[in-house]
């Protein structure tokens, strides 16, 4: 009477307290160059050694440059530090690296799947909140501070409590112009930025089963929005048949025992959980955040809130304080909201469908006036698929930008980001104050809906474009 | 290595804001770097400083009472966003050693414990009052106990909080727990080697 949580925990503890945190065994770990140096130099300081090394994936992503010219030249010397630091770190310890001249790099979450490395039923971690992403493939996967990054390099295992379990079902199928991205956004303004905090969030029903990989990645990824830092979906027919010859999944023989255990791998029907949470998907409308937290999400047809209707005044001072943030006024219809630049992109939506898709609606229009639009492929392998299909062609006839794989615009830690004042249209995952520059305004929204808004110039129904 | 925490009395710093999150507490252009230290200059650049670099009056760790805080008293879901132990760290830099609030998100929760920044989580009611106290008479007190698991207000009004009883442990001691771990390297061979013969392709290299 296990849930998919219970038995993929249950079979990695190593040993456990009396208080009943256990010691987990940690098959994946992803580093990146930001949060991982301080883990190495730590461990050489004490004079440790990293475990298991070929456990191990590193890739840089989260400073490295865009444009072109990356291969020549990086020229913030902090950027090329970490890069060079992570290069060193990952050579002296014989752990892969894709770097930045492999077409294989791109954002973290991104490549691990890619590559077969995520695969139902293990456990996988690494030094970023959104490693959530990886339980769409039924994998208990979540992010971790540095110090915990230095301690599974030195024991590939971690101190863990058992979470709560809550199980989201979405149920109906999304309607026209609706997608994953959409779904979690909706979940998130539902339950709250804090709603999950101290669970892990099994996704399921009808909505859920009918998505693809790359759909369930984008709703896992935003889980830790809802503040829980894991969310999985049992694995099914799509799971394998997306791992199915990925260069590290497991072939011949072990391809048919790993799938029989696989099957296994799902929430018994009596299961309890300790919450459990319905959102019909066909209801769902193409989703707009107006504030400065994911939960400020609404419908693209709804108006600026205004936040005295709120009966909590702790709520109604943060939204507020949003609302000057974002220079907007409440009762102001979300459609008349213009945009400076639009990106496309991120761990959440930067995956081959979600490019299809923003190509759909980008094909045979234009880029607005005065607005930059950038799209930034999730890694070397979905630019390359994207290529092949005639998509980057789309993308640039229809004046946007045609980018080299990495995070990007996502957090502006490398040289694509806002100006103070610049309102985007963003498919990535945060629109927290200064997220994607000092002073910058974010609209979290999909792929589709960033198109729209680059097409029009304002926060755009994507629905009335593509109806045209 | 944690930094012992046992007992603190000092000047506390009301932040009444729910939802103050890392990109907040750190900015990201702040992470390029690949040491611990210096981070508290970084710490809530955005809200401290205006565009031109200058001290943002109003805002709580520029008023001149607080300049010495050590604790910070903060709403709803603090830390919440990325995981970047650097939140931890430029708290820390900064001088911070203690942050009472109603919830945290879970990866800033564990960051604190494992640096010797102690997380308190009180009620809201509680939180409230405090913040209150402290706009009230900018520069005051709280007493925080980790043995006896209390945090005093300038009142004098004492509030019981809740910690596990390891991590307690750890900060009273300032333990390393890699150290600790390793003590169990046995189990740790013993469950490769299991797996390895039970589910080979878990252990397949790329
Ligand atoms: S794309 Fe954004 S959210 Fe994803 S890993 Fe990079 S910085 Fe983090």
């Amino acid at each position: 009477m296990a849930t998919i949580f219970r038995k993929i925990w249950d079979r990695h503890v190593v040993a456990e307290r009396d208080d009943g945190t256990c010691l987990l065994y940690v098959d994946r770990h992803l580093i990146h160059e930001v949060t991982s140096p301080q883990a190495f130099e730590a461990l050489r300081l004490a004079g440790r050694k990293v475990r298991r090394p070929l456990s191990l994936l590193a890739v840089p992503d989260h400073n490295v440059p865009t444009s072109p010219d990356r291969l020549e030249h990086i020229e913030d010397p902090d950027s090329r530090k970490q890069i060079e630091t992570l290069r060193e770190n990952a050579r002296s310890a014989g752990i892969t690296l894709f770097d930045i001249d492999d077409v294989r790099q791109g954002i973290v979450h991104i490549i691990g799947p890619e590559n077969g490395l995520i695969l139902p039923g293990i456990t996988a971690v690494c030094g970023d909140s959104h490693t959530a992403t990886l339980g769409a493939f039924g994998a208990i996967a979540f992010g971790i501070g540095t110090s915990e990054v230095e301690h599974v390099l030195a024991t590939q295992a971690i101190w863990q409590k058992r979470p709560r379990e809550m199980r989201i079902e979405v149920a109906g199928d999304l309607g026209f112009g609706v997608t994953a991205k959409d779904v979690i956004l909706a979940v998130i303004a539902k339950i709250g930025a804090a709603g999950g905090t101290g669970y892990a969030i099994e996704f399921a029903g009808d909505g859920i089963r009918r998505m693809s990989m790359e759909g369930r990645m984008t709703v896992c990824n935003m889980t830790i929005e809802a503040g829980a830092r894991f969310g999985l979906v049992a694995p099914d027919g799509t799971t394998l048949s997306y791992l199915e010859g990925r260069p590290a999944a497991p072939g011949g023989a072990q391809w048919e025992s790993a799938t029989a255990d696989w099957r296994t791998l799902r929430s018994d029907a009596s299961s309890r959980f300790d919450r459990e949470e319905t959102i019909d998907a066909s209801r769902v409308d193409p989703q707009v955040t107006w504030g400065t937290s994911p939960e400020d999400a609404l419908p693209v047809t709804g108006v600026v809130p205004d936040p005295s209707d709120h009966p909590d005044p702790a709520v109604r001072a943060r939204r507020e304080r949003a609302l000057r943030y974002m220079d907007l006024a409440p009762g102001t219809r979300l459609t008349d909201i213009p945009v400076d630049k639009v990106f496309i992109g991120s761990c959440t939506n930067a995956r081959i469908e979600d490019l299809r898709l923003a190509a759909g609606v980008a094909r045979g229009r234009k880029v607005a006036d005065g607005v930059t639009a950038l799209v930034v492929p999730g890694s070397g392998l979905v630019k390359r698929q994207a290529e092949r299909e005639g998509i980057d062609r789309i993308f640039t006839e229809a004046g946007f930008q045609w980018r080299l794989p990495g995070c990007s615009m996502c957090l502006g830690m490398n040289p694509d980001r806002l100006k103070p004042g610049e309102r985007c249209a963003s498919t990535s995952n945060r629109n927290f104050e200064g997220r994607q520059g000092p002073g910058g305004r974010t609209h979290l929204m999909s792929p589709m809906m960033a198109a729209a808004a680059a097409v029009t110039g304002r926060i755009t129904d994507v629905r009335e474009v593509l109806k045209g | 290595m944690i930094e012992k925490f046992i007992a603190l009395k000092a000047v506390a710093i009301p932040l009444d804001r729910s939802n103050v999150d890392t990109d907040a507490i750190i900015p990201a252009r702040f992470l390029k770097t690949i040491q611990r230290t210096g981070l508290g200059k970084g710490l809530f650049h955005a809200w401290r400083y205006d565009e031109n670099g200058t001290e943002v009056p109003g805002f709580p760790l520029n008023r001149s009472a607080c300049r010495k805080g050590k604790i910070l008293v903060a709403g709803d879901n603090f830390g919440c966003g990325s995981s970047r132990e650097h939140a931890v760290w430029a708290l820390m830099d900064y001088g911070i050693r203690c942050v009472i609030a109603p919830s945290f998100s879970d990866i800033f929760y564990a960051n604190g414990l494992k640096n010797g920044l102690l997380p308190v989580r009180l009620a809201s009611r509680e939180v409230r009052g405090l913040i209150a106290l402290l706009e009230s008479s900018p520069g005051s007190e709280i007493a925080v106990d980790l043995p006896a698991q209390t945090v005093t207000g300038p009142d004098g009004a004492a509030h019981p909080f809740d910690i596990g009883s390891f991590p307690k442990e750890c900060l009273l001691k300032g333990l390393d727990e890699i150290a600790l771990t390793i003590g169990h390297e046995q189990d740790i061979a013993r469950y490769e080697r299991e797996w390895k013969a039970k589910a080979p392709w878990l252990f397949l290299d790329l």
